[in-house]
């Protein structure tokens, strides 16, 4: 026997960008919450609208089922006296818990005999159940930012104002705070009016359908996306697509229809992504371009509600966008009559950080962390001219009208306002690029210069930030500068970038140590910056399908040049697929064993007495010579073949000679020869680490 | 509707609903919540019901009188009710059609936008409400206030006046909206406009308002140590604008900047701090009186 279940909460409008993550939240806990009661049932899911959140369940259960759990009592000596009669405790323990004295029995637990009792519990009916646990389930929710109203003992995102809890054609009673429980629910806004009874659980859907409401959000999602694609397909043209937009107006509708307006053709000759940012993220409207992927002057709205006068609010909407283009096409206009140098002056009025100053004196910073790195990359003269150009002018658009109105434009103005004022298309370029990746896993910068300049203020916040003491903790990461790290680590690898990670770091550091605001020691926070980019290396390596033992033996020896430890990566994932090198690696696991017991690495040649000794110590003679010479190229293939060649000597000498002898001199000796060939092979990495599964 | 009318009827309507109208605040101010009608009144846990227009000003958003959106001063017409009643978003519907507004024809919705004012340690939740993708109105459930934490949580509505003018009039310049019959807001306001923006932009002498921003500050801490509340929350205001006109200026530097704000926060706690402190000693005299009416519109259900 089974009826299905409707829980509708009902509330005023729950901020869309929250849906999503509350729906499935909803679901664990009703999950969780029915089964850890015994509350079996077919199928459960939730479904939201900007004004209501519903659980659904199918077939669920007229009854919990039952449940047998054993309790453990007083030892048998405590509970009955020497004539076998229950004592007291024994009595306290059945009452206690409601058992029969013909239900006790006995059970040895490790060595002592205890009394247990087998208790039954008859499941309850599930609309008793409910009662208890719908309130439950209504309070568990968790949002990322709630409130208090009408005294209400319970904090939710936004005032909840009714709840329809519906078990079959039952309503399941029960007090929350008085909100009113019952059987009614409300339909559309305006649509529909008064109170909506709902009979059974089963009618819901279709009974709010009538009432303009669609509850359901995936339907809701296909109807606004069939709509909006066959308008834009009248007027010939593409709706431009965007999930994120979609799954907002998604729950800000609950009875969507796609309208298509238009606006003055004068306004596209703004900048395409000044219209498309107003458009999106202020008035949440589809652009739609057309065939050759032009903008079109037309926007698609989603309207809460049927067509009627649907011309009116066609009307309201163009003429707000209007309104906003005309704001932009103003900034735009005014902004161009001022040169970006003079704006550049203006930086020094807006904080970055309050103790690492203004934005200006960010800019000095990123060009002096620019022109470093033009120097180590030995970038021609234009190039450099170039950098230092794009470094200068790389935040000036932050106090230009446009991106004070819509700060998603950041660079993206730069590089338009570089362009009108005649500057070299590779500068104007390189100050839009200076922002890439614009989020994680995004498009980055194509361009050196670009390259560089993201670099360069990427790693200024960094050095900055650790230098105040402002580290990522935990969630904590208030400046994205994991996210930083990760971008300068994509950058150097996809532009192949050799660049002393020390040696920057130092650099961009200097400004702040010059101005007095660091805390704690210079050389503790390079070591930590360092240690910082190690762990977002390793993530980067591990996302891109690195073995783990691979990045560890590279990371285990340092980190100075990310591009080159990327390289030394790959050259050993290359090697180790092969059968061969991994008995190598076996043997350096033997090598770097003992190597851990010397004392230092000085040895005499003299003290050899063992062939295999001597056999070993050639060898390394040779390929300490062959092995150099490829590391000093950076022939990292060659040096691992010239490693290669130590195998047999290495597994000879430790077949054939004890290290740990009882003379002194000769064990550490011999010590000492394995930390030399330790010391060699860990100039490429810590070949012990690989992990060899065999 | 005229602007005058479109304030007579809102007053009406809200006056329906039990709210005492009062008067504008005699003291410069940048938001109707900066009155003491609301700063105040929203604060412990006494009943109040309040609709009022305030005239805001913003010496940043001065542009002599050649925006067609932007003003140094413009109007908030500002209703608080605490506490909030279930039925507040039907009732703040009932408001639009009294306005001639009717839901049905347009598309109405509440978006997501939660107030904060870092100057008086409030923040609340809410939404800005959309008529046809237009703003008209700011709705918020007070949380905090002065840095304390509502005890009895308020609803705040503030029409943008100006914004529903032209709308309902169909004028695109504000100054061309009609206050009444015959004469424009631009007859009465744009005069205004151009001298108190020239004044902020050029003319302030910053030196005397840094002076006065210090005497208030001092002035208002020295009365407030003495329990008076209200003569010092006027000097709170009075920094408040001495700051926004400073800032319009260009005088605050920005290490300056969060000193300034905090310094008015600080004052705003302690005015916070005074008046509860001082309706405890009253024994909460308006919490016994009924100004919650209890013949509700049906909150539904």
């Amino acid at each position: 026997m089974s009826r299905d279940l409707i829980f509708e909460i009902g509330t005023e409008e729950i901020p869309a960008k929250f849906m999503n993550r509350t729906l499935e939240q909803l679901r664990e806990i009703a999950n969780k919450v029915f089964l850890e009661n015994r509350i079996n049932f077919e199928s459960l899911n939730t479904y939201g609208t900007p004004r209501r959140l519903v659980i659904y369940v199918k077939a669920m259960c007229e009854k919990q089922e039952d449940l047998e759990t054993v309790l453990k009592g007083p030892s048998k000596k405590a509970a009955y006296d020497d004539s076998n009669n229950p004592t007291k405790a024994l009595l306290g323990f059945a009452k206690g818990n409601g058992l029969d004295l013909k239900d006790i029995y006995i059970k040895e637990l490790s060595g002592t005999e205890y009394v247990y009792g087998k208790k039954y519990v008859l499941g309850m009916a599930t609309k008793e159940v409910l009662a208890t646990l719908l309130p439950e389930i209504l309070t568990s929710i968790s949002f990322p930012k709630s409130m208090k109203w009408g005294n209400k003992t319970f904090k939710f995102v936004r005032p909840v104002r009714w709840l329809m809890p519906i078990f079959g054609e039952e309503l399941i009673e029960f007090d929350k705070d008085k909100i009113p429980c019952s059987k009614f629910t409300r339909g559309h806004r305006v649509l529909s009016e008064g109170n909506i009874e709902i009979n059974r659980a089963e009618d819901y859907f279709d009974r709010l359908r009538q009432e303009y409401v669609i509850v359901d959000q995936d339907e809701r999602r296909e109807i606004i996306k069939r709509q909006c694609e066959k308008i834009a397909k009248e007027i010939n043209g593409a709706l431009i697509e965007d999930e994120e937009l979609l799954e907002e107006i998604l729950y800000l509708v609950e009875y969507p229809t796609a309208l298509i307006g238009s606006f003055e053709e004068e306004f596209l000759k703004l900048p395409k992504e000044a219209i498309i940012t107003p458009m999106k993220e202020h008035q949440r409207y589809f652009p739609v371009e057309n065939k050759e992927g032009n903008l079109l002057n037309k926007f698609i709205a989603v309207r809460n509600g049927d067509d009627r006068y649907i011309d009116t609010v066609r009307q309201g909407n163009e003429k707000v966008l209007r309104a906003r283009l005309a704001d932009a096409k103003f900034f735009y206009e005014e902004d161009k009559k001022t040169s970006l140098d003079t704006f550049v002056e203006k930086l020094k009025n807006v904080v970055f950080q309050e103790t690492l100053g203004t934005i200006y004196d960010k800019t000095k910073n990123i060009m002096g962390n620019a022109a470093y790195l033009a120097e180590v990359l030995d970038l021609d003269k234009n190039s450099k001219i170039q950098l230092d150009r794009a470094a200068y002018l790389a935040k000036a658009d932050l106090v230009t009208n446009m991106v004070k109105e819509f700060d998603e434009l950041q660079g993206i103005m730069g590089r338009e306002y570089a362009f009108v004022q005649g500057e070299a298309i590779e500068v104007a370029n390189a100050i839009k690029e200076h922002y890439m990746p614009r989020n994680a896993g995004g498009e980055l910068p194509a361009s050196i210069i670009g390259s560089v300049l993201s670099i360069s203020d990427r790693i200024d916040t960094i050095s900055g930030c650790f230098s105040i003491g402002i580290q990522p903790t935990g969630s904590q990461d208030p400046y994205a500068l994991r996210r930083q790290a990760i971008s300068i680590i994509n950058i150097i690898i996809d532009k192949e970038l050799h660049i002393n990670l020390r040696n920057l770091i130092k650099n961009a550091i200097a400004p702040f140590y010059n101005i007095g605001v660091v805390k704690g020691g210079l050389s503790k926070i390079i070591d930590d910056i360092n240690e910082f980019f190690k762990q977002r290396l390793k993530n980067v390596l591990l996302d891109r399908n690195y073995d783990y033992d691979v990045i560890d033996s590279i990371l285990k020896v340092g980190l100075t040049d990310i591009y080159d430890a990327f390289i030394r990566v790959k050259e050993l994932s290359k090697w180790k697929s092969q059968e061969e090198f991994l008995s190598i690696a076996l043997s350096f696991n033997r090598v770097s064993n003992l190597a851990s017991k010397a004392e230092d690495s000085s040895f005499n040649a003299e003290l050899m007495a063992d062939d295999s000794e001597k056999v070993l110590f050639e060898s390394y003679n040779d390929v300490s010579k062959m092995f150099g010479e490829a590391m000093d190229a950076k022939d990292y293939n060659n040096a691992l073949k010239a490693l290669m060649l130590m195998k047999t000597p290495i597994d000879n000498f430790f077949d054939n000679t004890m290290v740990m002898v009882d003379d002194e001199e000769i064990r550490k000796n011999r010590l000492a020869m394995l930390k030399t060939i330790e010391n060699m092979m860990t100039r490429f990495a810590d070949l012990s680490l690989i992990v060899v599964n065999k | 509707m005229t602007f005058q009318e479109i304030i007579l009827t809102l007053q009406n309507y809200w006056a329906k609903q039990d709210c005492i109208i009062a008067q504008p605040y005699d003291v410069e101010k940048g938001a109707g919540t900066m009155s003491p009608y609301t700063f105040l009144k929203a604060l412990g846990p006494e009943p109040w019901r309040v609709a009022y227009v305030e005239p805001s000003r913003r010496p940043a958003d001065a542009r002599y009188g050649e925006n067609p959106n932007r003003v140094y001063q413009h109007h908030q017409f500002q209703v608080i009710l605490k506490p909030s009643p279930d039925n507040i978003q039907d009732l703040y519907l009932g408001s639009l059609m009294a306005l001639g507004v009717e839901p049905k024809k347009h598309d109405i919705r509440f978006v997501e936008d939660n107030w904060e004012a870092p100057t008086l340690g409030a923040w609340g939740l809410g939404w800005e409400v959309w008529l046809d993708g237009m703003e008209i109105t700011q709705f918020t459930y007070f949380q905090q206030i002065g840095g304390f934490d509502c005890e009895l949580e308020s609803a705040e509505l503030t029409y943008g006046l100006e914004r529903i003018a032209m709308y309902i009039q169909e004028k695109d310049n504000v100054f061309d909206i009609e206050w009444v019959n015959g004469i424009t807001y631009g007859d009465i306001f744009k005069m205004a406009e151009v001298e108190h923006s020239k004044y902020s932009f050029e003319l302030a002498d910053t030196d005397l308002l840094f002076k006065l921003f210090d005497s208030y500050e001092g002035e208002a801490k020295r009365v407030i140590e003495e329990g008076l509340v209200l003569p010092a929350y006027d000097y709170v205001l009075k920094c408040s604008h001495m700051f926004n006109v400073l800032d319009a200026r260009g005088a605050i530097s920005v290490t300056e900047r969060t000193g300034f704000i905090s310094r008015v926060r600080n004052l705003a706690r302690m005015i916070a701090q005074g008046y509860l402190k001082q309706r405890e000693e009253m024994g909460y005299p308006l919490k016994n009186k009924v100004m919650n009416n209890d013949k509700q519109v049906q909150g539904g259900i």
